[in-house]
Formats: structure tokens, sequence, C-alpha cells
């Protein structure tokens, strides 16, 4: 792809199926995601999957800026949509894409995108087997949308739900919270913050595969996406009926996104994250598995974050003063566009 | 690690003293000792530290009117709404304002119809947007107190050095100490401390507050951010309850001096002249708005766009008014997280982030 002029731009007859749209997929697309399944350019991709339980996600994909430290949409579209079918406890086989690209998109900047998906697919032994494209005219989409779809396979001993979880489960995540949400925030040209704060955005289906492998009494697994740490235990506690306390002290969260957040008035545990997710398991193997996920570059900060207790779908958190304080949903936020 | 306090030994040190000076002032005034803080930062502080739990049966800890857009009058925020309406206007805004119920609409609806509004964390990047987009007119919504009145005095500096002609304040900022002493001059007021705004009072100088221990008897302290500097307060203003004492102290010597600081208050003045300020909940309050001076009254928004919206209403059963008054709390105003959570918010006490109802309902209340 290395003859893509600088100035050449999306137009709209990169959609109307004619010629241009041919050699949007012979340049572009192709190259990047081939397979034998995309390479038969068939209607349809046709495959065949072992008997047993199959899980199925779908996402969208708007984030603006599209591209930000750490990542950009394309990375985003593939990670979100893995670790959407990971977190069930299934292991992600395909992916289909969709794109919707504003008539004046420069294509150079869609093969940057192209590229990374196509790196990430690689790193998370993903392929892309199917896709569309579509142009709308200029001011009718922001520079682009994606839209993956996931497939993948649920190995016969997974068993991952919130009736399994039981008082005295040990709560752990893998990370720091709050990069991706704040690295995006800060991309804002108005808001004037010079911070270099990454997006953590990663598949996490390798990682999770391990996991589930090696720890049978894991009863849930969680990616905290938007809403944070904070929305996404809160609807843990709710759909599963019990209580989960945090411990403040516990928390992972990176110096330059405690420092920037508490600047702008923002909450850590309620910012989007795109490689992080939490784990409940029996307390007998937590110990083993925080052990054993701080060897795995993901997991390397990985803290045991709180516990399971009996109650009625309450969040608490025990602050380092020694006070409680609850957590509730989001509600809400002048926030961008985060994924 | 997230840590809302960092020095949680030495804030458990200073809890385990609490009860007993409490139970002291306890016994002089015939009823828990009530304290209340006056700005947003210390609100959000003490929600998120969990300390209001520590000491629940023997202190109560209220909110007043510290949070500057819960105190704007719900005319100036139909004004603000009716201006993101015109043509080839941007509107500026802190990101708390974006979500203020006016009347009938608020910026975030507006948005949602075209208008255009960006959010901005310092004013003088408002006037590099201004910069970059001399087509538009660009409108700074001016919400806020002594802490962020100077930073909007200085964007007009840049304003005027750089000849800009397209960037205007609408301004509705407020002073603190005038509503202070209005707050005291209400008969019906139960507060027996004040904890005080740390950055306010870096600007006006403790001197600026003596007035409450020396003309009203009540003991007040300046304080920092950190919880550990809302412990010490409360501790210096149990101390002074117990003993029948009152005194305006300076809490916060690290950024606080006697004076102030004169340089800030300086460029306030060459910008702005006081004026009787409305605020939500109190009304008319004397000398304790600013408004930019003739002279600058091409920069003036208001002047600018001329705006007409209707007299505003009460909104009906919103007790914003009693809250930042510190008679009620948030859980006892009727319509709280039930007409009135963050996703509709009936009154902006429960939308700004630094907002008393906000912040309990975000950090203190849980849903049945």
């Amino acid at each position: 792809m290395s003859n893509i002029k600088e100035n050449e731009l999306i137009l709209l007859a990169h959609g109307d199926g004619g010629l241009l749209t041919h050699q949007l997929l012979e340049k572009y697309f192709l190259p990047c995601f081939s397979n034998e399944l995309l390479d038969e350019l068939s209607d349809a991709s046709v495959f065949s999957l072992q008997a047993g339980r199959i899980a199925v996600s779908t996402d969208s994909f708007v984030v603006d800026p599209i591209f930000f430290p750490g990542g950009d949409i394309g990375k985003l579209a593939v990670c979100g949509t893995v670790n959407d079918i990971a977190v069930s406890g299934a292991t992600p086989l395909y992916l289909t894409a969709s794109f919707i690209l504003e008539e004046g998109f420069p294509l150079s900047d869609l093969a940057r995108i192209v590229v990374s998906m196509s790196d990430t697919a690689g790193k998370a032994g993903v392929k892309i087997i199917a896709g569309d494209t579509k142009v709308v005219g200029r001011g009718q989409a922001d520079k682009i949308f994606i839209t993956t779809t996931g497939i993948g396979f649920l190995p016969p001993q997974v068993n991952l739900g919130y009736r399994r979880l039981k008082p005295g489960d040990k709560v752990l995540v893998n990370g720091c919270l709050g990069n991706h949400g704040l690295s995006i925030l800060l991309q804002r040209e108005t808001l004037g913050l010079d911070s270099e704060v990454e997006s953590d955005c990663a598949p996490l289906n390798l990682i999770i595969e391990k996991l589930l492998k090696r720890y049978k009494h894991i009863k849930i697994i969680r990616d905290l996406t938007r809403g944070g740490l904070a929305t996404n235990a809160k609807e843990i506690a709710l759909a599963a009926g019990v209580d989960i306390w945090l411990d403040e002290e516990a928390l992972p969260v990176d110096d330059s996104v405690r420092g920037a957040t508490e600047l702008l008035g923002l909450d850590p545990l309620y910012l989007a994250n795109e490689g992080k997710f939490l784990v409940a398991v029996s307390a007998d193997e937590a110990e083993d598995l925080l052990d054993y996920m701080k060897m795995d570059s993901l997991g390397e900060k990985t803290s045991l974050i709180g516990e399971i207790r009996a109650g009625s779908g309450n969040v608490y958190l025990k602050t380092a003063l020694g006070g409680t304080r609850k957590i509730n949903m989001l509600a809400g936020a002048p926030l961008p566009r985060i994924c | 690690m997230l840590n809302s306090t960092r020095d949680p030994a030495l804030g458990q040190k200073i809890i385990s003293k609490l009860p007993s000076l409490a139970e002291k002032a306890y016994r002089r005034l015939g009823r828990p000792p009530v304290l209340m803080e006056v700005c947003g930062t210390h609100t959000m502080a003490i929600a998120k530290s969990g300390m209001r739990s520590l000491m629940s049966g023997y202190l109560e800890l209220r909110s007043g009117p510290g949070c500057p857009v819960c105190v704007t009058d719900q005319e100036d925020i139909d004004k603000m709404i009716s201006l993101a309406g015109q043509q080839d206007v941007i509107i500026a805004t802190f990101g708390d304002m974006l979500r203020v119920p006016g009347t009938g609409s608020s910026l975030e609806i507006e948005r949602a119809r075209g208008a255009r509004v960006e959010i901005f964390y310092s004013p003088s990047d408002a006037v590099v947007f201004a910069a970059g987009h001399p087509e538009k007119e660009i409108v700074f919504l001016g919400v806020g107190f002594e802490t962020t009145i100077p930073a909007v005095a200085l964007s007009l500096d840049m304003v005027i050095a750089q000849n800009l002609r397209n960037f205007s304040i609408l301004s509705s900022h407020k002073l603190v100490p005038p509503v202070m002493e209005a707050l005291l001059d209400d008969q019906e007021l139960k507060i027996d401390g004040f904890i005080l705004p740390g950055h306010v009072c870096a600007i006006t100088g403790r001197k600026a507050f003596d007035f409450i221990s020396a003309k009203h008897h009540i003991p007040a302290v300046i304080t920092g951010f950190e919880p550990v500097d809302l412990l010490e307060s409360i501790y210096l203003l149990l101390q002074q309850i117990a003993g029948g004492d009152a005194q305006t102290i300076n809490g916060y010597t690290r950024l606080v001096r006697e004076e102030g600081n004169k340089k800030a208050r300086e460029i306030m003045k060459k910008y702005f002249e006081t004026t009787d300020g409305r605020w939500r909940g109190f009304g008319l309050v004397l000398q304790s708005g600013l408004a930019l001076k003739k002279q600058y009254s091409f920069y003036d928004a208001a002047n600018r766009f001329p705006l007409q919206v209707p007299a505003s209403r009460p909104l009906k059963g919103c007790a914003c008014g009693d809250i930042l008054k510190g008679k009620l709390t948030s859980p006892q105003c009727p319509l709280f997280a039930k007409e009135c959570t963050p996703l509709k918010p009936v009154g902006p006490c429960m939308v700004s982030s630094e907002g008393a109802c906000a912040a309990y309902y975000q950090y203190e209340w849980s849903a049945k």
C-alpha cells in the first residue's frame, strides 16, 4: 500500500459498487485482511464449527478522535468485539467488519486504520472473514464509523455466570483504571491539557483463555468499558443480587491518570477502559490467580480489589480514611465519544 | 493506587479525637454540632473520602452556596440557553453548565438541536479557539467565584492584545463574602461552624472572612482540599465550639495569606465592577455579583446580544434553595432520587459535579 498518495480522498463513487469500490477492496482491504475465507470473495463466508455453544457479539465504533495515544478506531473495533466474546468465556474465531466512510475521508487514514485492524486481529489470533463499505455524503457521518461482529465457541468446561457468585468470592482487576477514557478526553482541542496518557486498548482473549484453562472457580469476567469499574461493578451487583466491597487503597490507578482526573474533577472509577477486565473467583484460588495474572504482560499490575458479600445490589468502597462510600452508576457526563 | 487521602494514618488519628470534642460541643449546644462547607471541591472531597460515614451520629456536615453552577439564577441560565440558539454563536463553557436545566431546555438539549457548545477547561483556551474561528461569535459563560474570575479577566487581556472582535463574556460571576453575609443574616440558620473555601480565600485573603466570627460569633476555618486538611479544620471548629470560642482561622497557610492575592484582585477590578447579584435560593444579594465595566461593554455578551427571557418561576418542589442555605440536606428534598436524578435533574444541585445532591447521589445514596 506504499503507493497511496497523501491527498487521495474517499469519494461517493467509492461506495457505488463500481470500479472504485473494487479498487478500494483490492488496494486497501484485501491485502491486509487476507485469509482463505475472505479471499473466496463470495457473498457469504462459509465455514464449519464443532458442535457446542457459540458466542456472538456486535459493536459499533464512532470514537472521536479516530487516532489517539495507544490506538485508533480500527484497533478499538477489533479489541472491543474480541473482548466482549472473550469475557463471556468464549474463544473468538472470526470477525466481520462494516465501514461507513464520510465523503472526503483521506485514504491514507483509511490505510492506517486497516493496517491497525489487521495487526490487532493477528495478535488476537482472529480472522476478518466478511466486510462491507458504504460511503455517505460529507456531513452525514463523522469521518469513519466501524461495526464489527464476532463469533467464537465456548469450551465445554467454561461456565461463567452471575448466579455462581457467592459471598466470600474475591474480585481482581488486571491493571490500572481509566487510561482509555482519559486519553480520549485529553485529545480534545479545547481542554488545553498536555498529557501523554495512553489508551490501554488491547485484545484480552489470550490472557482470559489462559486463566479459564487453569482456574476452575472463576465465576465471572467482565470488561470494564463504558462507565468504568464503578458502573460495571454496580451492574454485576444488581444482576447477581450481591454486594461488592471494593478497597480504595487496592485500586490501581496510574499517577498521571490520578493527577489529571483530580485536576479535571473526574473519577477514574467511572472512566472507560479498553484493555481491563474484572474477574471474580472463589477465595481459595484468588491468591494463586493474582500471582499468575501478574506474570502476563496484560496483567502486570493486577490487584485484588475487593470481595463479594451477601447483599442486594450495592457496591461499597472502603476509603483509605476508613470510611465507606457507595458507588452508583455513571449518570451522564460531559465526555466526548469514547468508543 | 487510587487514594482519596494522602496520609490516611494522620487522618485516622484526627478522626479518633473528634467524638470527645463533639460531645463537649453537644453539651454546649444541646444538639449535635452542624458544620457547613462553602465550596464544591470540599463537597466532593467529603463525599469521596467517605468522611461523613465516620462521623454520623455525633456531627453533621452540610453544604452551603459553594458550587457556582448551583447558585446561578434560573433567569441567567435561561439567558445562556437562549444565546445558544443564535445564529453564528458558539457557546464556550466549563463542562458543568452543559446539563444544567433551564426553564424549558438545557445547553445539552440545544446542542442536540444544532447549537454549537464547546467545553473548555480554561478561559484562555476559549480565546485561542475564538482566534481560530473568526467567522463565529464566541460567548464565554462567566460562571464562578473569586477562584475563576481572575482567569476570565486575564482572557480579556489576551482578547484585547490580539484585537479579537468575536469574543464576549456573559458574566454571572459571584463573590463569596457577600453571600456569606446574607446567609448569616438569616435568623433560621443553625450552623455552628464554617469550613471556608481555600482557593477563594487565596484570592480574598483571610481578613475578608473575619466578619463571620467578629460580627456573628461563629467560628470559621479556611481549609485546603485534602481530606486531612478537612479533618484538621473540623477539629479546629469543634475545639472552638466546645470552648465557646469564635475565630476565623487560616488553616491553609500554605496557600492563603492575610491579605490574599492582590494581583488577582487587581485584574478582576480592571475589567469588572461589583453589582447586585441574583442567587438561586437567596434572591438578590447586594454587591455580590460582577458585571463588565462600561468601557469594556463591547466584550459584554449581555450588551452585544440583547436577551429577553421570560421571568422564571421557581421550579415546583425543587428544594435547591434550601439545600444551598443548609436548611435541608439532599435526601430531605421531596424530589431527591425520585423526580430529580442526575439523568433527569430538576435543579442544578443534582447535575453539577460539585453539587451537593449530585455528590450525595453518586457517593452516599443507594437505591433501596
